[in-house]
């Protein structure tokens, strides 16, 4: 076992049980965290993305089927242990920020009180010290005036205060792993970097290792060391962070990087968007799923299915694009003209 | 885009009571309209008073004062069987919250059609049926999601179900709450091209509420900033980025991140303080003109201020 890897996930392939029939949610995910590291995950929408961390954290629904796959938490699988035993590493070691925040507040239970049952879940301190640890909690969430806001109800919260406590809460226990499903979309800008700040404070201070799920391509940049881009129920390239913005090599992510509006797009430009629609995960394509989408697809593409190709030691991407014979195709004009731009904004700063 | 004013909101107040004698203004005193076929673009903090702006506007809440005025009639006050069918069908809203907003004992079809179904929009069930498979495909959807419930969507899809449901009824304007901050990034510029065209071809008006400055420059043609349920600035989108003036919209853009690793990692953001202002009873803000349709919130002294740095500028 690898110390160093506090979690890892091997060849995890699950389906849904659906009136429609099989929804092949997770095709063969493989992928590591590193302690004290930050792994974000990207990828399109229904890629699979939040199904990954709902197995990680033993969360699926009753329809979800595991067909198959390893799921190591420091050297432990957890698919095999009965719920007691995971439900205490849960608990203790593992906290979540879901994506959907209302969902995870008890509606009729006091904002404090809360936060205050997620810090007495670990028996340490009195009522009173879970009080003033909540209260300075959700100061460091940016909740103004917290002694008020302290005796109020889930929804005389906005959208974003709300999640600011979901946030809180995951804090509270003092976590090894926190997993975050899209923790700031809700919120404004401002408050996401008050957000990530924190995340990186506790990281510095106790080693604490983080999934961070998000679209924003921005928040991505800030906070991850590397990153794994998801299509389809797998993943199709992964990298650090500057691997995949700087030199990517898949074409959905390239797709990706170019699809995002800059605070230099003009509305006269339309966004580019990736054609066709996404693939119909009940009987998922052949060969390389995102290849009738892909411009760049050859033949191969529709037939086999790509292995992972290692570009270096970091970097690694599923398409044919990387075997020795294919032809030489560079990234798009356009997204290496924006990665040229980037890297000379770089030098200028 | 015309000079007709189809929203016009005037000094809008909507208080909450929490708890026995504070009150949370949520919004106080905001004002602002929209032109027919406009973008009009609503940023700001969270917890500032976007979404309660566009609920009392769309009659979820009542107002504690001020007006709404939608194509040419108040519409803030009771109104008539007739007139509220109108306003229902005719405005329309995408929530922020995408799962606390659909029943999750209806399936996409049912929930897609159900305002269409009140509104009695279509003559009969296959019209209506025709038209929500178009909504499924416009809005990246497929058919065999129609039977399907909810739950079994990922977070990015139940809000393309809410974007559909609100299309079909073929508003005049819809007010979308944050619709794409759930999406991945392909699927927003999917569904911004897709907004931008049906307000280009039908002639939609949008109140886009958002947090993310880069989509809302992009999308929208004037942007209000709001900050602490006030409006603090309020021009033409590329005004306000070009030249910010109130130190809110400073420190909004200087927290927005940016999608380059290196320059990222590096940031640093400008905070507010709304304590910097020092105002008193006798230095009060109000809103002026800086400069032609570029409208500020503050004091007569920071005003002057202002005006002379952008004029150096
Ligand atoms: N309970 C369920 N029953 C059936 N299918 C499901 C269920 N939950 C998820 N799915 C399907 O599994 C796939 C992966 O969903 P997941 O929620 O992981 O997507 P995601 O990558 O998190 O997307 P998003 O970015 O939109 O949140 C989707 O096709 C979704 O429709
Ligand atoms: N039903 C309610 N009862 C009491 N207070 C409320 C209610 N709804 C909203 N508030 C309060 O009003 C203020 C404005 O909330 P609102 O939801 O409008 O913010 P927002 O700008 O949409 O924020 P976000 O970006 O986080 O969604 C907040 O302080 C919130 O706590
Ligand atoms: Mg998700
Ligand atoms: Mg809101």
């Amino acid at each position: 076992m690898d110390e160093n890897r506090i979690l890892e996930v091997k060849n995890l392939n699950l389906h849904f049980k659906t009136y429609s029939g099989n929804v092949q949610a997770i095709r063969g995910v493989d992928f590591h965290l590193n302690r004290g590291e930050t792994l974000a995950i990207v990828g399109e929408s229904g890629s699979g993305k939040s199904v990954t961390i709902k197995a990680v954290t033993k969360l699926l629904p009753d329809n979800a089927v595991i067909d198959s796959g390893e799921i190591l938490y420091e050297g432990q699988d957890i698919l095999p242990m009965d719920d007691k035993k995971f439900s205490h590493l849960r608990g203790n070691d593992i906290s979540l920020i879901f994506q959907d925040p209302l969902s995870s507040l008890d509606p009729v239970m006091k904002i404090g009180k809360q936060i205050m049952e997620a810090i007495l879940i670990k028996k340490q301190g009195t009522k009173r010290e879970a009080a003033a640890k909540a209260l300075e909690l959700m100061r460091a969430v940016g909740i103004p005036e917290p002694e008020k806001r302290f005796n109020e109800y889930p929804f005389q919260f906005s959208g974003g205060m709300r999640q600011r406590i979901v946030i809180a809460i995951a804090l509270a226990c003092n976590p090894k792993l926190l997993i975050c499903d899209e923790p700031t979309t809700a919120l404004d800008v401002t408050i996401q970097s008050q957000i990530l700040d924190l995340i990186k404070d506790m990281q510095r201070e106790r080693d604490l290792s983080v999934i961070f799920i998000t679209h924003d391509l921005g928040v991505v940049a800030n906070v991850a060391d590397r990153v794994c881009v998801m299509y389809a129920g797998k993943i199709v390239e992964v990298g650090t962070v500057e691997d995949i913005f700087y030199d990517p090599r898949h074409p959905y992510t390239w797709s990706l990087l170019a699809s995002m509006p800059s605070l230099n797009t003009s509305s006269e430009d339309k966004l580019m968007v990736i054609p066709g629609s996404q693939p119909n995960m009940l009987v998922p394509p052949k060969g390389d799923a995102f290849a009738a989408r892909n411009r760049y697809a050859m033949k191969i593409d529709f037939e086999r299915e790509p292995p992972m190709f290692r570009i270096s030691d970091t970097h690694y991407a599923a398409t044919w694009l990387e075997h020795p014979d294919a032809p030489k195709i560079g990234i798009p004009a356009l997204l290496r003209h924006r990665i040229d731009e980037q890297l000379r904004e770089e030098a200028t700063s | 885009m015309t000079d007709d004013k189809i929203l016009e909101v005037n000094h809008l107040c909507k208080y909450f009571s929490s708890g026995k004698k504070s009150v949370m203004k949520a919004v106080d005193d905001v004002s602002f309209f929209v032109k027919r076929g406009e973008t009009f673009g609503l940023v700001g903090e969270s917890g500032c008073g976007k979404t309660t702006t566009g609920r009392t506007i769309i009659r979820l809440y009542k107002p504690t004062s001020g007006e709404v005025i939608f194509n040419g009639k108040r519409i803030d006050g009771r109104l008539s069987k007739e007139d509220s069918r109108a306003v229902t069908s005719k405005m329309q809203m995408i929530f922020q919250d995408p799962i606390a907003s659909l029943n999750p004992r209806m399936t996409v079809e049912e929930i897609i059609c159900e305002g269409a179904k009140i509104n009695k929009l279509f003559p009969d069930k296959e019209s209506m049926r025709k038209r929500m498979y178009e909504m499924l495909d416009l809005v990246g959807l497929t058919r065999e999601h129609a039977t399907r419930y909810p739950h079994e969507f990922s977070g990015g899809q139940r809000q393309r179900i809410g974007i559909a449901r609100a299309l079909i009824t073929q508003p005049d304007m819809i007010i979308a709450d944050e619709p794409i901050s759930a999406l991945d990034v392909s699927i927003q510029a999917q569904v911004l091209n897709l907004l931008n065209d049906l307000r280009k071809d039908l002639g939609l008006t949008i109140l886009f509420i958002a947090h993310d400055l880069s989509v809302v420059k992009y999308f929208s043609d004037r942007v209000a900033v709001m900050n602490r349920g006030r409006i603090v600035e309020l021009s033409s989108a590329s005004q306000v980025y070009d030249h910010p003036v109130h130190p809110y919209t400073k420190s909004l853009l200087s927290a927005i991140p940016i999608p380059n690793p290196r320059v990222e990692k590096q940031r640093k953001r400008v905070d507010y303080d709304p304590g910097m202002h020092g105002y008193d009873a006798s230095n009060q803000p109000s809103m002026y003109e800086i400069e032609p349709g570029h409208f500020v919130f503050l004091s007569e002294k920071e005003f002057a201020d202002a005006k002379k740095q952008l004029a150096a500028q």
